[in-house]
C-alpha cells in the first residue's frame, strides 16, 4: 500500500525538478532569515541567486553538530518563536542537546512522512498501534504517535518503562501493530513467550527504529511473533522517525526525497559521491520551516540506490548502514557519546579519568557496563566506601546519559592507558 | 594490642585471587588468616600475614591496590558463651562491629579478628574481662 502515490512514485525527473525548485526556496529562506547561514554563505562568496537547482548543491556549506552547538538553542530557527509549536531534542557530544524546532506545518509534514512509513509497513487506519517509544524530548514517541494518528489508526501511547502493562494491553486491546526500538520489541517478544501469551496476541506488524539492527534480529522477531517487521530511520535534527523506511522487499530504506534531499559524500574530503558509492549520508531539508538545515552531516555511513523499486516507489533507498564516522553509540535507542561518560566521571571524586564502556546485547537487550578505575585513596579495608562510590557513579551516569549502567570498579592502571587515542568502547553487538 | 591487617582490592575477574596468593607464596609470606568480602562488582581480601609491610610492597609492585590498617584480635577460649561475652560488652558500649573473622592461634587455639567503629573504645570496653590479645609478635 502507498499513502501518497503522486509523490512516492513520481519519476526521477519529476523528483529532481521538485527538489531543485524547493532547494532554491530553502536556500533563499535561510539566507534571509538565519544569520548563521547567511554568514556561512557569504564566507563562500555565495548568494541565493547562485543556486539554481540540485546541480549546485555541492556549492552549499555543510551543517554539522558543531554548528548546532554553536547556535544552541535557537540560532538556526528560520521563523520567529510565535510560529514555532514544538521543540524536540536528542543528546549531543558535549552535554548540549541537539535541538530541533517545528512549525505547525513542520508537524503536519512530519506526520505525513511517518504515516507514509507506516503505510509502507502495511499499517492502516484499521490498526490498533502501541507506541512503545519514550514520549518527551526524544522524537520517537511523539513522532510515531502523530504519524499513526494522521494515518487514522487507533494509537495506544504506551511510552517506555512498563513492559508488563504493554504486554497486558497488547493482549487485552488486541493491538495489531507496534512502534518501538528493535531491541525493546525482542524484549517484549520474550516477555510474551515467558508468560505463555504468544498465541494470545493479534499483533501483525512492527515498525522499529532509533537504533541499528541486523537482518538476523528482524528474522528472529518475525518468527517469534509471526509478524512483519520494518525498519524506520530518522534523526532529530532532520525530523525524527519518518525520514525513511523499508518496503516489503527490504532492499533499503526509501527516503522521502520530496522533503529531504539526500547525498553521499566522502567523509574526509567532503566530495560528492555517485549513486551506489559508500560514504557519509548528508541531508538537506527541503520543506522544513522551523529549522531548515543545509547539507546536514548525519555521520551515518551508507550508500544510495536510486533505481525503481519493485514496490513501485521511485524514492531513493538508503542501503544498509555500515557504521558511523564518529564514536556515537546507540544503546537501547539512546544516543551516547563516550565524551559524555568521561565528563560525568570527571565530576566524581574518587575516580580517575580512565574508563572503558562495554556494550553488549544479552537476551536481546542492550547492556552497558562502565569500568572505572578507583583512586587509591578511596580504597580502604571497608567495602562500604567502594560500594557507595559505585552507586554514586551509577547515579551520575544515569543523569548524564539517561541509561542505567552496570559499574565495575577496577584497580588503578587496570585499564589501558596510552598517549595516543585510547580505546574507550568495546561494542560486542556487531550491529554493522 | 592492635595488629596490622592487609586489605587487597580484587577486581571481579577470574584468577585474580589466585594471583595474590601466588605472589605471597613466591615471596615466602605466610598467611595466618584470610577473609574475602565480596560485592557483586568487586572483592576485598583481608589478610593477616607474618610480614604485613613486605606483603603490601610486593603486591603493590605487581599492580594491586593494597592498604594496611589496625584491627584487634582477641583470643577466644573454646568454651560455650565466650564469644558472646566479648561481643555483648562491645554492643553495650554502643560500638559498631564493621566486620570480623576467625583465626587459629598456636597457643590457645582460636582468636577472633574484629574491626569496630572505634578500636580504642573497644579496648576500654573490654578491660573488665582482661581479654588476651593476639599480638603482632605472635604473627611473625
Amino acid at each position: 500500500m502507498i499513502w501518497n502515490e503522486t509523490k512516492e512514485c513520481m519519476s526521477r525527473d519529476e523528483i529532481e525538478t521538485l527538489q531543485s525548485k524547493r532547494l532554491v526556496k530553502v536556500v533563499d529562506r535561510v539566507y534571509h532569515n538565519v544569520e548563521y547561514y547567511r554568514k556561512k554563505m557569504q564566507e563562500l562568496g555565495l548568494e541565493p541567486g547562485d543556486i539554481h537547482g540540485i546541480e549546485d548543491l555541492h556549492r552549499l556549506p555543510f551543517t554539522t553538530y558543531e554548528d548546532l552547538n554553536a547556535t544552541y538553542p535557537f540560532g538556526l530557527a528560520a521563523v520567529p518563536n510565535s510560529e514555532l509549536v514544538r521543540l524536540q531534542a536528542s543528546s549531543g557530544t558535549t552535554g548540549k542537546p541537539k535541538i530541533a524546532v517545528y512549525t505547525r506545518r513542520d508537524i503536519d509534514i512530519w506526520s505525513e512522512c511517518a504515516a507514509r512509513c507506516m503505510t509502507m509497513a502495511g499499517i492502516t487506519r484499521d490498526d490498533i498501534i502501541q507506541v512503545g517509544y519514550g514520549y518527551g524530548l526524544f522524537t520517537g514517541g511523539l513522532g510515531a504517535h502523530y504519524g499513526a494518528e494522521y494515518l487514522g489508526a487507533l494509537v495506544i501511547p504506551m511510552s517506555t518503562g512498563n513492559t508488563q502493562k504493554l504486554v497486558t494491553m497488547m493482549v487485552d486491546c488486541e493491538a495489531t501493530a507496534i512502534a518501538c526500538t528493535p531491541s525493546y520489541l525482542l524484549h517484549v517478544a520474550e516477555t510474551l513467550r515467558d508468560q505463555g501469551l504468544l498465541d494470545k496476541i493479534k499483533l501483525r506488524v512492527a515498525l522499529c527504529g532509533a537504533e541499528p539492527w541486523t537482518d538476523n534480529m528482524r528474522n528472529q522477531v518475525e518468527e517469534m511473533l509471526h509478524i512483519k517487521a520494518h525498519d524506520i530511520y530518522g534523526l532529530t535534527e532532520i525530523l525524527g522517525p519518518g525520514v525513511a523506511t523499508d518496503c516489503d522487499h527490504h532492499t533499503g530504506l526509501h527516503i522521502w526525497e520530496d522533503h529531504f534531499l539526500p547525498e553521499i559524500i566522502h567523509p574526509e574530503t567532503g566530495e560528492q559521491l555517485g549513486d551506489g558509492e559508500g560514504g557519509e549520508l548528508v541531508i538537506t531539508t527541503l520543506t522544513k520551516e522551523g529549522m531548515p538545515l543545509l547539507r546536514y552531516r548525519t555521520k551515518d555511513l551508507t550508500s544510495l540506490d536510486k533505481s525503481r523499486c519493485e514496490c513501485g516507489r521511485t524514492m531513493a533507498r538508503i542501503q544498509r548502514f555500515k557504521g558511523r564516522t564518529d564514536d556515537m553509540l546507540i544503546i537501547r535507542g539512546v544516543n551516547v557519546f563516550p565524551s559524555q561518560v568521561e565528563a560525568a566521571l570527571l565530576t566524581i571524586d574518587g575516580t580517575t579519568p580512565h574508563y572503558m564502556m562495554v556494550v553488549d546485547r544479552v537476551n536481546n537487550e542492550d547492556t552497558l557496563e562502565v569500568q572505572v578505575e578507583v583512586e587509591e585513596r578511596f580504597f580502604s579495608d571497608e567495602i562500604r566506601g567502594l560500594e557507595e562510590l559505585s552507586r554514586k557513579i551509577a547515579k551520575t551516569l544515569k543523569l548524564a546519559i539517561g541509561l542505567n549502567a552496570k559499574i565495575k570498579l577496577v584497580e588503578p592502571n587496570g585499564l589501558e592507558h596510552s598517549e595516543g587515542k585510547t580505546k574507550h568502547v568495546i561494542d560486542k553487538r556487531k550491529l554493522y | 594490642m592492635f595488629i596490622k591487617q592487609l586489605s587487597v582490592f580484587l577486581e571481579n575477574r577470574k584468577g585474580r585471587l589466585d594471583e595474590v596468593l601466588t605472589i605471597l607464596k613466591n615471596h615466602d609470606i605466610n598467611i595466618i588468616s584470610a577473609s574475602l568480602a565480596d560485592s557483586s562488582e568487586f572483592g576485598l581480601l583481608r589478610l593477616l600475614v607474618n610480614d604485613t609491610e613486605k606483603a603490601k610492597m610486593v603486591l603493590k609492585e605487581s599492580g594491586f591496590m593494597a592498604k594496611t590498617n589496625d584491627i584487634i584480635a582477641i583470643v577466644i577460649p573454646h568454651k560455650v558463651g565466650s564469644l558472646v561475652e566479648v561481643l555483648s560488652l562491645i554492643d553495650k558500649a554502643d560500638i559498631n562491629i564493621e566486620y570480623m573473622y576467625g583465626l587459629s592461634t598456636e597457643s590457645d587455639g582460636a582468636a577472633i579478628a574484629i574491626k569496630t567503629s572505634d578500636l580504642d573504645a573497644t579496648v576500654r570496653a573490654l578491660e573488665s574481662i582482661h581479654p588476651k590479645y593476639y599480638t603482632q609478635e605472635e604473627m611473625r
